[in-house]
């Protein structure tokens, strides 16, 4: 009895935000979602330490090495190993072609030095999670194998995730702060304001995006830098991808505008901003989030889109997009079929996010 | 019901107008102006053009007047079927797109009516038979098909054709048939190719359709009308399909209306992986080259037709719902 | 008496279940009622005590999660025909004769209860034709006849009106002629008037109860109103948390209420005549959720008489249908004194 109790108190006690937090734990697929998401920014922000070779680091005698496993063992010892390289030279063409060499062994090592970059953006250093140390300057670990520039692709992975993860996030902030506003202004004012912002969702939404963002992205002038085209391509994506959150806001908005505790705050003298602020905002933050989880896959499709076909960013730029780029031609790809990884994370990580999205959505609102 | 039919056309007309105005922009978006471009072009070519040449053919074009004057004079042509030349082609705009817009429009609407008549019956039975292995199954398709990109799709469907088959899977048309005038023959050819990149554009929007479906179902099955049509003793599968079934396909209609302009989209970037000869690789190669009135003319097409599609997907929806035919608001 | 009339339908012990993940709710717990030819039932409790879904059981339409563990619903008890509701399939040919044919069934919301995408026409003439040969032109005069017989005015044009062109009185109109539409003897009404205001709902009382008596139909009337129950029954079933814990003829039940629940239902009615300004009472506490079905008797907690030491440790016997009583310690020596 005492425990019921308690528990009754618990919830009583609870903010909405606590308890769309609980209500959000009993779905199991989307927690595990959420635990991969948070993986895949752990790699972003760890990027460089986690990636074995420098990704802009061509090499032409490495060319489109297939993916190398490392052995764990040494004849029954205990001792990571790679192979090294060797150069065969081919008999009839005279071209010389570098293969694994299961006789040269190089140990995997844990915090080796390699290419120097700064960690979190400020801290200079040259240790990475693992790798080789000595070798000759063609050998590696390559997990994934390598492009036809002779690039460690694994690598190549590791780095590309930060820029793709990181325009979704800067997509959806902008298209965050643009629904909130429309959708907002929608909601609160009502009437013709309404209509209109309705209407140009209407318009933006019957638009096929695809062409549009062709034809914005390939206006933008060659010279510009990798951070302006990147900046760009953030604003060309959230410019159309706004509409969705701005309905939800709205709704939101119009349902919390005729609930008692917000009708009382007005009668109470709030000012508009307060209300917004302090009593409207916590009640649909939640939707926000759910909102906001189901718009980023739209947004690292929709980059990665653009850079596959060669309009969005571009090399030496290295986003997920790029990767599959050189995964565009069949026969290139019959040659070298691991130039299809990076589509796995792509996959992955928009079913995490649709999974965490439809769990944050059943949480916010249990009832719609 | 004529009211809603009334703003319906006035939305469409009204988004017309603002891909007309966002056409416009892409086309002036480059660097200097189309002139500047042509003779750029040209100079590649050898030839060169005097400024008086220059001048004039901006007089032409109308380049020396204000912006807004420009985009009028060009909106009037647009309007009597004048888009202008393509540098790249060195002939009319029209002539270049020539039946690639239609195929285009064949492979989203095809992809359309694919999507429909999957997402229809396994959303009705996933909702029907909810937590049956049938509906995990249909479930996790239906994941899968939202997570992965259509043009990964194609490219993996490429890969494994090529790898495994040995041979191409791209294509609208037999190699011999893809030149040869239109026929029965080359009609047959073509819906013989149609189902593949079909396919591939309409899984993630069936995937969607699917959700949609099954949880609007799943809500109306909940709802007590559909008591009262069993308690009259009518069976069981007549009472789900005329009622609840009927009920849930209003929320259906309306998502395929969004649908058509995601698949108009999708067309594009999987025409690129897949080699279809619709307006896609074309637009592209136009945008690289900065071919602005081949360019602009293609997203201003797209655009339009694809309004014109969601207007015609409103409109079944009228016919789906009474309250919207008898009182003119959903 | 209650003796004399023609018993067309029993309930027996039913037990209905949810099975749910947090554990099984038992919703029903051992309900027994008759229904007579020609007369009415009045069933009355708190919202959540089983009403509705006594009603639902009886034609077999409990959904899942809910399941039927134990009991019996008999169609003509006694009779040679006897059938047994419980045994049957409930996708089966012979409970949808039941449906609609024998027993037909008025809803609580006529707005959501009948679909906004058919005419009003086409949902009565679908249940003319599932229980009739009639064809299609003979089915619609029939409809048209029924929409008169509930008294909707101008029924050959209103039959081709779409239910959310109606008012809410014609809906519910709408609603009993459907019920109607197979000339079934008994009829559950379940709160058919809730969703009403106060002059329409006597208007469609009025209607129910001239419809019941000059076709001699039983009807089950379910209600939280103890009004309705004063105006339209001729005995009453007082359900708490999934059982009926008092039966007795109208009269006697408001002369001379037997359980505590009944006598405090009775003192939560409004009364004209009561003292101005005085607070109207209520019954203390909430239906528990019978997830936390108290033990012994389940009212025990809200219950001002309660035995010390034995209300809330015993359950006490459960009633035998058709007998007057009340299922409570209170009432209890009387009753086997009159066994």
């Amino acid at each position: 009895m005492s425990i019921a109790t308690s528990s009754e108190e618990r919830f009583a006690q609870a903010s909405q935000l606590q308890l769309t937090w609980w209500r959000f734990c009993r779905h199991r697929l989307a927690v595990i979602s959420l635990a991969v998401v948070a993986f895949f920014y752990l790699v972003v922000i760890f990027a460089d330490f986690l990636a074995i070779a420098d990704p802009h680091a061509v090499d032409a005698r490495r060319s489109f090495i297939p993916p190398q496993g490392f052995a764990l063992f040494d004849s029954g010892a205990w001792s990571p190993h790679v192979s090294g390289l060797k150069g065969v030279r081919d008999p009839r063409t005279f071209k010389l072609t570098y293969t694994p060499d299961p006789a040269r062994k190089l140990p995997v090592k844990f915090f080796v030095r390699g290419y120097s970059y700064n960690l979190f953006g400020v801290i200079p250093t040259d240790r990475h999670l693992f790798g080789i140390e000595g070798g000759q300057p063609v050998d590696g670990v390559f997990l994934l194998g390598t492009d036809q520039l002779g690039r460690d692709l694994f690598s190549r992975l590791i780095v590309a995730t930060r820029i793709s993860l990181s325009i979704g996030l800067a997509g959806v902030t902008l298209s965050l702060m643009l629904g909130i506003l429309l959708g907002g202004i929608s909601g609160l004012y009502g009437g013709a304001i309404d209509t209109l912002i309705q209407r140009l969702i209407e318009v933006v939404r019957s638009i096929p995006t695809i062409p549009l963002w062709m034809g914005l992205a390939a206006a933008l002038p060659n010279t510009w830098s990798v951070t302006q085209v990147y900046f760009a391509i953030t604003l060309i994506i959230s410019l159309v991808s706004w509409t969705e959150l701005a309905r939800v806001v709205r709704g939101r908005f119009l349902a919390l505008r005729e609930e008692d505790f917000v009708i009382a705050a007005e009668l109470a003298g709030a000012s508009q901003m307060r209300i917004i602020l302090r009593h409207m905002l916590p009640s649909f933050a939640s939707h926000v989030i759910a909102a906001v989880s189901l718009a980023l896959p739209v947004m690292i499709v929709s980059e990665t889109s653009l850079s596959f076909l060669g309009l969005g960013l571009r090399p030496p730029a290295i986003s997920w997009g790029i990767l599959l780029q050189d995964a565009q031609n069949v026969q290139v790809l019959a040659g070298a079929p691991w130039l299809l990884c990076a589509a796995v994370p792509v996959i992955i990580v928009i079913l995490a996010f649709n999974f965490l999205g439809d769990g944050l959505r059943d949480a916010a609102d249990p009832y719609g | 019901m004529l009211i809603y039919v009334a703003r319906r056309l006035a939305l469409a007309l009204v988004t017309c107008a603002a891909i007309s105005l966002l056409t416009f922009i892409i086309i002036r978006l480059p660097p200097g102006d189309f002139v500047d471009a042509y003779i750029a072009n040209l100079a590649v070519g050898g030839s060169s053009v005097s400024a008086e040449q220059a001048d004039a053919m901006r007089r032409e074009y109308g380049l020396d007047k204000p912006v807004a004057v420009q985009y009028a004079l060009w909106m009037g042509r647009v309007i009597v079927g004048d888009f202008g030349v393509s540098m790249m082609w060195k002939r009319p705009v029209t002539e270049v797109i020539g039946d690639r817009l239609w195929l285009t429009m064949a492979v989203s609407i095809s992809a359309l009516f694919l999507t429909w008549t999957i997402a229809l019956p396994i959303g009705i039975y996933s909702a029907a038979r909810q937590y049956s292995i049938g509906d995990y199954v249909a479930t996790t398709l239906g994941f899968i098909g939202l997570a992965v990109p259509n043009f990964l799709l194609a490219l993996i469907l490429m890969y494994l054709g090529f790898r495994y088959l040995g041979l191409s899977v791209g294509g609208l048309f037999s190699p011999d048939m893809a030149q040869a005038p239109w026929s029965w023959a080359k009609f047959r050819d073509l819906m013989v190719h149609l189902p593949l990149p079909a396919s591939v554009l309409a899984l993630a929007g069936t995937a969607q359709l699917i959700r949609i479906m099954r949880a609007n179902l799943l809500d109306e099955l909940r709802k007590p009308y559909v008591v009262t049509a069993r308690a009259k003793g009518i069976g069981e599968t007549r009472v789900l399909v005329k009622y609840p079934v009927r009920a849930a396909l209003n929320p259906f209609v309306s998502s395929s209306a969004y649908l058509f302009p995601y698949l108009v989209s999708g067309s594009i970037i999987v025409s690129l992986v897949l080699g279809l000869p619709t307006v896609g690789p074309l637009l592209l190669q136009a945008l690289v080259a900065q071919d602005m009135f081949l360019a602009g003319t293609i997203v201003l097409l797209l655009g339009i037709l694809t309004v014109i599609g969601t207007l015609l997907s409103d409109l079944l929806l009228m016919w789906v719902e009474p309250r919207i035919r008898l009182q003119g608001r959903a | 008496m209650v003796e004399a009339a023609r018993r067309v339908l029993s309930v027996r012990d039913l037990v209905v279940d949810f099975v749910q993940d947090t554990g099984t709710i038992r919703a029903l717990d051992g309900v027994s009622l008759d229904l007579h030819a020609g007369r009415v039932l009045g069933v009355v409790g708190e919202s959540g005590c089983g009403k509705s879904l006594t009603a639902r059981a009886v034609l077999r339409l409990v959904d899942r999660p809910g399941r039927i563990v134990s009991g019996k619903v008999l169609l003509d008890p006694g009779a040679p025909a006897q059938q047994e509701l419980t045994a049957l399939d409930p996708e089966g040919e012979a409970i949808r004769a039941v449906r609609g044919g024998r027993i037909g069934l008025i809803f609580q919301e006529p707005m959501s209860a009948l679909s906004m995408h058919y005419t009003v026409g086409n949902q009565i003439i679908e249940a003319i034709r599932a229980h009739s040969g009639l064809g299609k032109s003979a089915a619609r005069q029939r409809a048209i006849e029924l929409l008169q017989e509930v008294g909707i005015p101008r029924p050959e044009t209103r039959i081709d009106a779409y239910p959310f062109q109606l008012s809410g009185g014609l809906r519910q109109r709408v609603g009993i002629a459907l019920a109607l539409a197979a000339d079934p003897e008994i009829l559950i009404a379940d709160e058919p008037t809730t969703a009403l205001d106060v002059t329409t709902q006597a208007q469609i009382l009025a209607l129910l109860r001239r419809l019941q008596r000059t076709k001699g139909m039983a009807l089950m009337l379910i209600t939280h109103d103890m009004g309705v129950i004063a105006q339209m029954a001729d005995d009453v079933a007082v359900m708490y948390l999934g059982k009926v814990v008092e039966f007795a003829p109208v009269q006697q039940l408001f002369a001379a209420p037997r359980h505590p629940y009944t006598r405090a239902l009775l003192r939560s009615v409004p009364n004209i005549r009561a003292v101005p300004r005085e607070r109207l009472a209520t019954i203390g506490g909430a239906v528990p959720h019978p997830e936390s079905r108290p033990t012994g008797c389940a009212f025990h907690p809200r219950c001002p008489e309660i035995i010390a030491g034995r209300c809330a440790l015993e359950m006490p016997p459960p009633l035998p249908p058709d007998q007057e009583g009340a299922s409570c310690f209170h009432v209890m020596p009387k009753m086997m004194v009159d066994a």
